[in-house]
């Protein structure tokens, strides 16, 4: 997060891309093996929400949007939309890391494919 | 039909709502021993214990000791809600074994009182959760939410469509004494509470109330001389996809399509024959998917299913005849509930919201964010 990229893991088996990360076993295959590859950054937004009421430390940010990301890789991962109206924000639209925050965490945006 | 192995013998509630004088173990307590009395039965008589939830690692140690309870049988299995709809099954197969005559399933929540629901996890992150947490997403609500958007994209599911659960199950609650919420609603009423996560409104998710319940499992050897009709488990079944929604493989899919799947396979029930259905319905869009992992209509054609009341007092489908987690109780693991509200019915015991003449039923729990689900079909000579 720190040099600015998303590092996730492929299996050598099989060749499937795995998030969250796990120690050694695919769960796609069940092998052990691996390694670590950087994504792309795109993706498309698999499904979202707008949070009104949020958890106590994040209440001062709602209403925002929580969304489930597929990659381009192929893992779903989550993360937050910035800069993006909450009622412009549909399934299906691509997306890109953005990566920001202290400690940096990988948010996206919407992308203008 | 499988040979009738156990019957539910014995079901009960402790006191709902708003409880803020009794801890969920007293709650627990309560239900177990109104259970057992409804059964004939007293703790000396329990071999079996079943458990979830609460402070400890093992809910059964501590109920067991609470109790005075030394069990041959102790299954602590916590999949969430789906728990007790588990352990229905679970009591089934120690039964079955011989491994115990008298099982007690128990559950009991002091949720309300101690502090509301939850929205989060505090505390430092760690594991696979911390995936999930910085982003802010309120549990269990904003992943249910999460499912819904999908569902209402995939199939066009609409708002008024999950509406309508909320709805007819209202309508169960005005027939039933013990529900927390009694007072009609709209689908416009529904539509205009409050945003939670969208696309879920307030009246869109279940309650938040204390409450306990307790269900009493016996061998056939035992049910031959009860107090009240015996209630078989005829099937059981169980599973689980995922624990985080972000790990969940299909956000319309959840594993009641196995677990139901073999609890009716097991019972050789066939879905038109069953009078009465108690679906675990923390959120509306709960009971929606529940009804598609189940069968009774094909994926994307809930909306269209639950339309104009059908499940409600009157329709064709009955469901969720106690008002359900929407407007009955929802003390936080709701499972207990449906086979608490599933043999009432079957004995006809119902009064204003007895379905006539009851005979097959079919209990599902749901647990975590549709992450685990356990199924049981129940039958009356």
């Amino acid at each position: 997060m720190a040099a600015g990229r998303l590092d996730i893991q492929r299996c050598r088996a099989c060749g499937e891309h795995v998030f969250y990360p796990r120690g050694s076993v695919c769960p796609h295959c069940g092998s052990l093996g691996l390694d670590w590859v950087t994504a792309s950054g795109r993706g498309m937004v698999h499904s979202f929400t707008v949070v009104h009421r949020a958890p106590p430390e994040f209440a001062a940010e709602a209403p925002y949007v929580v969304a489930l990301v597929d990659l381009e890789e192929g893992p779903r991962m989550m993360s937050r939309l910035l800069g993006a109206d909450p009622a412009a924000v549909a399934v299906g639209m691509p997306v890109e890391l953005s990566i920001s925050g202290d400690p940096p965490l990988p948010y996206f945006r919407l992308r203008r494919s | 039909m499988t040979d009738r192995v156990a019957a539910i013998a014995g079901v009960a509630e402790s006191d709902l709502g708003v409880v803020p004088d009794k801890t969920y173990l007293q709650l627990m307590a309560e239900a177990s021993h109104a259970a057992l009395a409804e059964a004939g039965l007293t703790f000396k008589d329990v071999d079996g214990l079943f458990s979830a939830g609460g402070d400890d690692y093992a809910a059964t140690m501590r109920l067991g000791e609470y109790l005075g309870i030394r069990p041959d049988h102790t299954d602590s299995t916590n999949i969430g809600g789906a728990s007790f709809v588990a352990h229905a099954g679970h009591a089934r197969m120690a039964i079955a074994e011989g491994r115990c005559q008298v099982a007690l399933i128990a559950y009991g929540s002091t949720q309300r009182s101690q502090g509301g629901r939850s929205l989060g996890r505090t505390g430092p992150m760690r594991g696979p959760a911390q995936f999930e947490q910085v982003w802010g997403l309120p549990l269990p609500v904003g992943a249910y939410a999460l499912a819904a958007t999908r569902h209402m994209h995939q199939y066009g599911t609409t708002s008024e469509q999950l509406a309508e659960v909320a709805v007819a199950t209202r309508r169960w609650a005005e027939l039933n004494a013990k529900a927390y919420m009694r007072d009609p609603i709209t689908i416009d009423d529904v539509l205009n509470s409050r945003w939670i996560a969208e696309p879920l409104h307030l009246l869109d998710c279940c309650l938040v109330t204390d409450g306990g319940g307790a269900v009493v499992v016996v061998s056939a050897e035992r049910a031959r001389d009860l107090p009240k009709a015996p209630v078989w488990i005829l099937g059981h079944g169980e599973s689980h996809t995922h624990l985080g929604i972000s790990s969940m493989p299909d956000l319309t899919v959840t594993p009641a399509r196995w677990s139901g799947t073999d609890a009716l396979a097991m019972s050789g029930v066939r879905r038109e024959e069953l009078d009465v259905v108690e679906l675990y319905d923390s959120f509306t869009i709960t009971v929606l998917l529940t009804l598609e992992a189940l069968g009774f209509c094909g994926p994307g054609e809930s909306g269209e299913f639950v339309r104009g009341g059908r499940t409600g007092p009157g329709g064709d489908f009955p469901m969720n005849t106690n008002g359900g987690g929407l407007s009955y109780c929802h003390p936080g693991m709701y499972g207990i509930f449906t086979l608490i509200e599933a043999t009432r019915q079957l004995r006809g015991e119902c009064g204003e919201r007895q379905v006539e003449g009851a005979r097959l039923a079919l209990c599902n729990g749901t647990g975590g964010v549709l992450s685990s689900a356990a199924t049981v079909v129940l039958g009356v000579a």
